[in-house]
């Protein structure tokens, strides 16, 4: 079983604003990809689940053009309050790095 | 088909661009030069405190060769978010360096200052109106947050400098502004569909950013026409592909199909990607939706204490396998100390502790799935906050002594159960600023909120 990390280009997290964190899952070419979303491992519901946040409140796009999923959450922490330990929501996407995904 | 120009000199002013990139951008003959100076994205303190993000020598270096560019071609130079939050400190700080660069090569241009610093007055006049709604999710608002708030921005859009630059402004310097408003000004201006105009404005607003491999921060070129817009980086050696245009949309948004501006909504659902050569792009079937109001986004920062931090390690295994009963016990008995120290003066409303705990959850918080393992050692930070520096650093002084000897049940006699890589083992971090306000308001004109001064270099 391959790791999400290993099949895409890219996997980051970041702020979309002070009130927003974004993940964003990008892919080289078309066909991993599709087999990235086919495998169901990356959706709305499993995000919810791995990040422990309410399903409702997780946008969840598929960029075809992009070749990329993106997901939005409301930031645990608005940034740079007492309690959030990165500022710039840069360090959150480290659990989607290992996610397996079945061949 | 009407064309006009546009370039971006690099993602974030201050951070640079290859002057080669540059003359190459100045080859081409925009119609307008734009360079973004700021966001939200290092945090509260910038807006608070009026903290700068770069240098003056490399915001200067920045402005220096955008100017040499304008000068030759005279046409509009636009600079946003000046002095990274937009407050008015940072339209007063570009200004004087514009103006010492003006002296020293002997320019002349009309300079528009465009400030969005919010009057207090008139948002609590709004908010009893009902004209400030909150965006998800949002904080609490009321007169008193806004009263106490250290600085409010509202963020502007195209309005006021498309304004600015109809008035003969040559260099416009704004205070804070959304990142593609700056590029949509002239587009919009000289009347090309909005659709490609803010599409593009978006694409060029982080540089580089949407290059296949963004090697450093740079400049890249928009041509924008009346169904469409062409881009291409000014580094012969940089590409933009249809994918890295695409994925542009990704970053720093929520939804990247449809982003907020003041006047409506930049929407690329239906966007086309086309490779125009191995290293451009041309991008069809972008819209802009004209919403029926105006609404200006505020961000507002204030102040919330004076801090003093304190680093540490711990390697120790008796004290890991009961780490958050160890800081629990440490910190319950510390409240006592604390009584004692300022003879009751200081009560434990009056301050703050907090210890994150590096090597289990310190990045993540209560997202962190593998928040119940644990190394074999961990990285602690104490952050004491009070209302007044002194008090932090007092109390913090007391607690670094006090937490190094609190003992464990499994030892008998004096332990040392923290290490400290810095001595003395206290920092005054000084003030530290929350963002406490995300909300919009509907005002009546889109230029009511910002106040443009003019004058002759």
């Amino acid at each position: 079983m391959a790791k999400l990390g290993d099949l895409a280009k890219l996997i980051r997290s970041k702020n979309a604003g002070p009130f927003v964190l974004t993940f964003d899952v990008m892919f080289e070419d078309d066909a991993t990809y599709r087999k990235v979303i086919d495998s169901q491992v990356l959706s709305k519901a499993g995000f919810a689940a791995l990040y422990r946040v309410p399903q409702e409140d997780v946008l969840f796009v598929e960029h075809d053009a992009a070749k990329a999923i993106k997901i939005s959450i409301p930031r645990p922490y608005v940034q740079c309050d007492p309690d959030d330990g990165d500022a710039y929501g840069g360090q959150q996407h480290g659990p989607l790095v290992d996610l397996e995904v079945p061949e | 088909m009407k064309e006009v120009k546009v370039l971006s000199a690099t993602g974030m002013l201050g951070s640079g661009f290859m002057e080669s990139s540059f003359e190459r951008g100045i080859s081409l003959k925009p119609d307008v030069i734009g360079c973004d100076g700021g966001s939200t994205d290092g945090g509260p303190a910038y807006l608070g405190a009026g903290e700068r993000y770069f240098s003056k020598e490399a915001t200067k270096r920045d402005v220096r060769l955008m100017m040499a560019g304008r000068d030759k071609l005279d046409v509009p130079l636009i600079i946003g978010s000046c002095g990274m939050a937009g407050g008015d400190s940072g339209v007063d700080w570009m200004r004087d360096i514009v103006l010492e660069i003006a002296r020293e090569k002997g320019y002349r241009f009309r300079l528009a200052l465009i400030r969005s610093e919010q009057d207090k007055e008139y948002l609590k006049r709004r908010y009893r109106e009902g004209r400030i709604l909150p965006l998800k999710p949002a904080p609490p608002i009321s007169e008193e947050i806004i009263d106490q708030s250290a600085h409010i921005v509202g963020v502007m859009g195209h309005e006021p400098i498309v304004a600015a630059i109809r008035g003969g402004a040559q260099i416009v310097l704004c205070g804070r502004a959304t990142d593609t408003s700056l590029f949509a000004a002239v587009p919009l201006m000289k009347g090309v569909d909005a659709g490609p105009a803010w599409h593009a404005a978006k694409t060029l607003e982080c540089g580089t950013a949407a290059t296949a491999q963004r090697k450093r921060p740079d400049s890249i070129f928009a041509w924008v026409r009346d169904d469409h817009f062409d881009v291409e980086p000014m580094d012969p050696e940089s590409r933009c592909t249809p994918q890295s245009v695409a994925s542009h949309t990704l970053y720093e948004n929520a939804d990247p199909f449809l982003i907020t501006e003041p006047d409506g909504t930049i929407d690329s659902t239906d966007s086309r990607y086309e490779a125009l050569s191995d290293r451009s792009v041309r991008v069809y079937g972008s819209r802009f939706r004209k919403a029926d109001r105006i609404t200006i986004k505020l961000e507002g920062a204030v102040l919330d204490g004076y801090q003093t931090v304190i680093i540490a390690g711990i390697r120790e295994p008796f004290i890991l396998r009961q780490l958050d009963s160890w800081l629990a016990a440490m910190q319950a008995k510390f409240a006592d100390r604390v009584r004692e120290l300022f003879d009751g003066k200081v009560g434990p409303n009056d301050y703050k502790i907090r210890v994150r705990v590096y090597g289990r959850d310190g990045v993540m918080g209560k997202l962190e799935p593998r928040a119940d393992e644990l190394g074999h050692e961990v990285g602690l930070l104490f952050t004491i906050t009070t209302a007044r520096q002194e008090t932090s650093r007092a109390i913090a002084k007391t607690l670094s002594h006090f937490a190094l000897h609190f003992p464990i049940p499994e030892w008998r006699g004096l332990i040392s159960g923290l290490a400290f890589p810095l001595t003395p083992p206290e920092l005054d971090k000084g003030p530290v600023y929350r963002f406490n306000l995300h909300h919009i308001v509907v005002p009546e004109d889109p230029l009511e909120m910002f106040r443009t001064e003019t004058m002759e270099v």
